[in-house]
């Protein structure tokens, strides 16, 4: 269990005189402590705290963060092309990252959820942001080549139906031409034609997901209403699925 | 219903998706949710329109979900 090394209340080392705590407790303890779990209350009595306790429990953090990284890491990274020392080092610096951005925002807990719910997403999401920069190392990326073919394939429309398939992927491509802006249509064929990763795109861009994918959204939008407006989808833009 | 179903799913643009920046702030709340079998969906609709539309978000949402899993084996 996380929190097994938590046994003993908190009493934090003090000089007379002293604050009680090198870094002020989270307030959420105090304040609404019948909206926490035991174990998520006691990781921020600890790491709110200092002296010995607090480094033991930075140590298990780590070591929690780590297994995250180094998980999802081998998971993601064949996609990537990035393996070996190289995955374990991006993985080690995803958790150091995430463990520096946990302390630096243990004010910010809300206590909505778990604790460790709320800080394994900080590793999940640096794992993400770093497989993104890494991206673009590799040798057979090309962000102006336009691969339209290998759309039948990503939409898995059958050999037997081209001559239907090709007349929609023509109205598709001359709405993606006509339709969306040049922001648009860039981030359109990098993530749909070219299969470039939303996180990678962004870091190229200079931008990020969310801003990305509401371009995305958009774009996805004026593409429907033209094929579903010339017969090729049907005409129900609820948009809910 | 129409013939290309993968391409109607991929266009589809859900009014109610909230956007990558709001469902991975809440992501941590919504996984708690789901993990104790509680109406996440019901709860956050547009939260979980966006993890159904959006492949990194889903697939950060899948991560921490497997997370939280371990620890409760």
């Amino acid at each position: 269990m996380p929190g097994q090394f938590l046994s003993a209340p908190e009493r934090p080392a003090r000089r007379r005189g002293a604050p009680r705590t090198m870094i002020p407790v989270n307030h959420v303890v105090d304040e609404i402590p019948g909206r926490l779990d035991p174990e998520s209350a006691e990781w921020l009595r600890v790491l709110g705290g200092a002296g010995p306790r607090r480094e033991a429990a930075l140590a298990r953090l780590h070591e929690m963060l780590l297994r995250i990284a180094q998980r999802e890491a081998r998971r993601r990274g064949p996609r990537i092309l990035i393996a070996g020392p190289e995955l374990e080092d991006l993985a080690y610096q995803a958790a150091a990252d995430a463990l520096m951005a946990i302390t630096a925002k243990l004010s910010q807990f809300r206590g909505e959820s778990r604790f460790t719910t709320w800080a394994y997403r900080f590793v999940i999401l640096e794992v993400s942001a770093k497989l993104g920069r890494h991206f673009w190392r590799r040798p057979d990326v090309r962000l102006e080549a336009e691969d339209w073919d290998r759309l039948p394939d990503r939409f898995g429309f059958e050999p037997a139906r081209e001559s239907e398939w090709r007349d929609l992927l023509a109205a598709l491509r001359r709405a993606v031409d006509t339709e969306l802006t040049a922001r648009q249509r860039e981030v359109f064929v990098a993530i749909v034609v070219n299969d470039v990763p939303l996180d990678a795109l962004a870091v190229r861009l200079g931008s990020n997901r969310n801003a990305l994918y509401k371009m995305m959204f958009d774009a996805r939008r004026k593409l429907r209403a033209v094929l579903a407006a010339n017969g090729y989808l049907d005409d129900d833009d609820s948009g809910r699925s | 219903m129409n013939g290309w179903p993968a391409l109607d799913r991929f266009l589809r643009a859900d009014p109610r998706d909230v956007g990558c920046a709001e469902a991975m702030e809440m992501l941590h709340v919504y996984v708690d949710l789901v993990a104790a079998g509680g109406p996440a969906e019901q709860r956050y609709p547009g939260i979980a329109a966006h993890l159904r539309a959006c492949g990194p978000c889903g697939e950060d949402f899948e991560a921490l979900l497997a997370a939280v899993r371990d620890d409760a084996g």
